[in-house]
């Protein structure tokens, strides 16, 4: 069985960081701010999981279970306050959100 | 009797505590019960120690009796002790009886008004603080009753206090008199420390003892500066301003205090502490001299009033003016005669002049008033009475004996021309007198008169009316002593002439006045309304044009100077520093924009620029630059950021424990990853 170089997965792990970085400050839709998010924390898993495999330990696991129940909690979170927020205002764009100016 | 005369000051002062906790809810009749009953009862005892203190005299004329130890620091001690001798006995006897005729008329006068007990509260106050003034033996004791009746004297100028001239009068009064306070104040320290006491009988012997040398002369200022608190106190000039505002009070208040009592404090004060004033002749001239320029400057501010109780007010300065006359030629004995028969008549006179302003609901102006013999006879005749006693017509009034002596005394003691001086300010005051008298009750009608007097009103008038004709019979009350200058000073002088003058000018100031004022009062008011006369006429109005001198030289100058004051430039620093930080924050604030689009970019490029620390081309971080600075500040292993194009490097640099060279150097992986936060 060939086995896949870890270096193979960190890079990976890496564009889909970059991606979702850009996702994050790029986009307008709120929607699609919290799916980079929910990327970026993916890539940041892989990333154990590639480091765990590389040196044959479970703590990269360990650490992504951590970042899986994060990501879940997050969302959650993060799914209610838009839905407050488009109940609200109608609209799900990012630049309308000036409410909590100090 | 003697051993009860801690209570001639207390019972007002029970009075006042009385109405102060109780007087809210008292009924007016009780109040007035209260507040007159108190001072009535006071009246008595004096009466009866009187009796006691004349019918067998204590050894050395008087009889002190201390009633607890005030202060004691080290060698300074002040007790709280009264003094009974006779020039207290006639002070205490005509300050109780007369409060007690004024409080008389206020219950019936102030009916209705809704102060009512706290009228009587005030006046009950200022009698007692007057009473602790004129008993008290020793000189903080005396100032406490001195401050004690300035400050009653703020309380009742603004006793209606609704309306804004009154507050700025009761200040004005307080400041001014302050003013002379102060000096006094300075004046009693000066004697505490040159002489270690303030017990004003040992205070009088250290004095005489030492009449030259260094302790003469800190006698001589520390006269001169009893003598400015005596001027603020008893509105002579130059600290004169303040007695025609002072009328805003109620017409009772003006009667007792500012005519009757208060206003002679500065008399009394002198007259009590004359031997210290003997010892500087030059203060006595000046004392003299002062007392006849207010005279002067009074009188003729008096003729051109025209509102009756300002008119009034400038006559009380003048008649203080000829007591102070009195003093500084010696006379302090005439002095106190005058102000026993001054107290009488002026009370008199205001009190009747209360009757007729009520009586033409609070018409002020005398030129508005005119013909209210018929209509108001009481107040007629006792205003009449009043008048003819302050004009000293002879023989018939009160005010004429009183008068003469000090004349006289003028005359010996202090020389012609400051005689001639009072008797052109006996002149001027019979005119001024006989003035408000035609202007008043005869003459055409002028505003309707429409409320009758009551006995509340009445029974004080005639009373007052009878003592402002028949006190003067008493003479100079014997037990004070026999009228006679101080031995050194006296001259031998001829007053017979002097004499008749004096009987002979107010009849000739009633008699002028009867022309000008009456047969040609067309002529009067036929006067140029400019030019000179005009000018003169203002001029004299305004009491000399004092209250807009004193405006321009410290009134202006202390409101410049406060202005300036409140841009401290001691502050300048601190509040420099806080404008900084208020930039700051401004600017701070400004990156609070609200814009999530801007706010996601700042948080991943504050990230990047807490993490970053660029390498050199051998992977090792430079030792100086605002990068290596910011890593040695924050701590913290910095590991990011080369350029995209040399990912293996983005590898290496971003996990360290990736790299084989970290993990030879360290021999284990493990411990780095336990290390990672889980």
């Amino acid at each position: 069985m060939a086995t896949v170089p870890a270096e193979y997965a960190l890079a990976l792990a890496a564009v889909l960081f970059a991606l979702g970085l850009t996702g994050v400050l790029v986009r307008r839709n709120m929607i699609y701010v919290l799916m980079s998010i929910e990327v970026m924390l993916n890539a940041a898993g892989l990333a154990f999981i590639a480091a765990g495999y590389r040196w044959a330990e479970p703590d990269g696991q360990v650490m992504f279970v951590f970042i899986l129940t994060l990501a879940a909690a997050e969302v959650s979170v993060a799914l209610a306050v838009i839905f407050r927020f488009f109940h609200r205002t109608g609209t799900l764009d990012l630049d309308k959100v000036g409410s909590l100016k100090g | 009797m003697k051993e009860f005369l801690w209570l001639i000051p207390a019972l007002p002062f029970a009075g006042f505590l009385a109405l102060l906790l109780a007087g809210r809810s008292m009924p007016e009749r009780l109040s007035a019960l209260v507040g007159t009953g108190a001072v009535g009862l006071s009246a008595i005892a004096v009466l009866l120690i009187g009796i006691d203190f004349i019918g067998s005299p204590p050894p050395g004329g008087f009889h002190a009796q201390g009633l607890w130890s005030w202060v004691e620091l080290g060698w300074f001690r002040a007790d709280a002790a009264l003094r009974l001798d006779a020039l207290s006995l006639t002070m205490a006897a005509v300050v109780t009886f007369t409060a007690f005729l004024i409080l008389v008329y206020s219950a019936e006068f102030m009916a209705g008004d809704e102060g009512y007990s706290r009228f009587f509260a005030y006046m009950d106050l200022f009698v007692a603080f007057m009473l602790v003034l004129v008993l008290a033996d020793n000189f903080l004791f005396l100032y406490l009753g001195w401050e004690g009746v300035g400050l009653c004297s703020f309380l009742l100028i603004g006793f209606r206090y609704k309306e804004s001239h009154t507050g700025y009068a009761a200040r004005k009064a307080f400041i001014m008199t302050r003013a002379g306070d102060t000096a006094f104040l300075i004046g009693i320290i000066l004697l505490a420390a040159s002489f270690g006491t303030l017990d004003i009988q040992t205070v009088m012997e250290v004095g005489e003892g030492a009449a030259s040398g260094q302790q003469g002369a800190i006698a001589a200022l520390a006269a001169l500066s009893i003598l400015a608190g005596a001027l603020g106190k008893s509105a002579q000039a130059p600290l004169q301003t303040w007695l025609p505002d002072a009328m805003a009070g109620p017409t009772p208040v003006s009667a007792l205090i500012h005519a009757a009592t208060m206003v002679a404090a500065g008399v009394y004060l002198i007259a009590r502490t004359h031997a210290l004033f003997e010892l500087a002749p030059a203060v006595m001239a000046l004392i003299a001299a002062l007392g006849a320029a207010t005279l002067l400057i009074s009188g003729l501010s008096a003729l051109v009033q025209s509102d009756i109780k300002r008119a009034l007010a400038y006559s009380t300065m003048g008649q203080v003016g000829f007591m102070f006359l009195a003093l500084g030629a010696g006379y302090w004995q005439a002095a106190i005669f005058h102000f026993m028969t001054h107290a009488f008549f002026k009370a008199l006179l205001f009190l009747s002049a209360g009757a007729v302003i009520t009586a033409l609901g609070g018409e002020h102006d005398m030129k508005r008033m005119g013909g209210l013999r018929k209509r108001l006879p009481l107040a007629f005749w006792s205003f009449l009475i009043g008048a003819a006693s302050l004009s000293a017509l002879p023989l018939v009034t009160a005010g004429y004996y009183s008068k003469d002596l000090i004349l006289k005394g003028a005359l010996a003691g202090s020389g012609a021309f400051l005689w001639g001086a009072g008797i052109t300010g006996a002149f001027v005051t019979a005119l001024y007198a006989f003035r408000m008298v035609f202007l008043v009750f005869f003459g055409k009608a002028g505003a309707d008169a429409a409320r009758r007097t009551g006995m509340g009103i009445a029974a004080p008038l005639v009373l007052l009316s009878a003592l402002a004709l028949f006190s003067g019979f008493i003479g100079v009350p014997s037990f004070l002593g026999a009228v006679a200058p101080p031995p050194d000073t006296a001259a031998q002088v001829d007053t017979t002439l002097a004499g008749v003058l004096s009987a002979l000018v107010p009849v000739l100031g009633a008699a002028a006045a009867y022309v000008v004022f009456f047969k040609r009062r067309a002529w009067v008011e036929g006067l140029p309304e400019k030019g000179f006369v005009a000018g003169l006429h203002a001029f004299l109005r305004s009491g000399w044009g004092f209250d807009r001198l004193y405006e321009r030289l410290f009134v202006r100058p202390y409101l410049l100077a406060a202005r300036a004051g409140r841009e401290d430039f001691m502050d300048a620093p601190y509040a420099g520093a806080a404008k900084a930080a208020e930039l700051l924050s401004r600017l701070l604030a400004k990156t609070q924009s609200g814009q999530v689009r801007r706010m996601r970019w700042m948080t991943i490029g504050a990230l990047l620029a807490l993490r970053a620390r660029s390498y050199d081309a051998h992977g090792r971080s430079p030792s100086s630059g605002v990068a290596a600075w910011a890593s040695a500040r924050l701590g913290g292993p910095s590991r990011v950021v080369l350029p995209f194009w040399r990912s293996r490097s983005i590898l290496r640099s971003s996990f360290p424990f990736w790299t084989e060279e970290i993990a030879a150097a360290d021999g284990s992986l493990k411990p780095i990853l336990n290390g990672c936060p889980a």
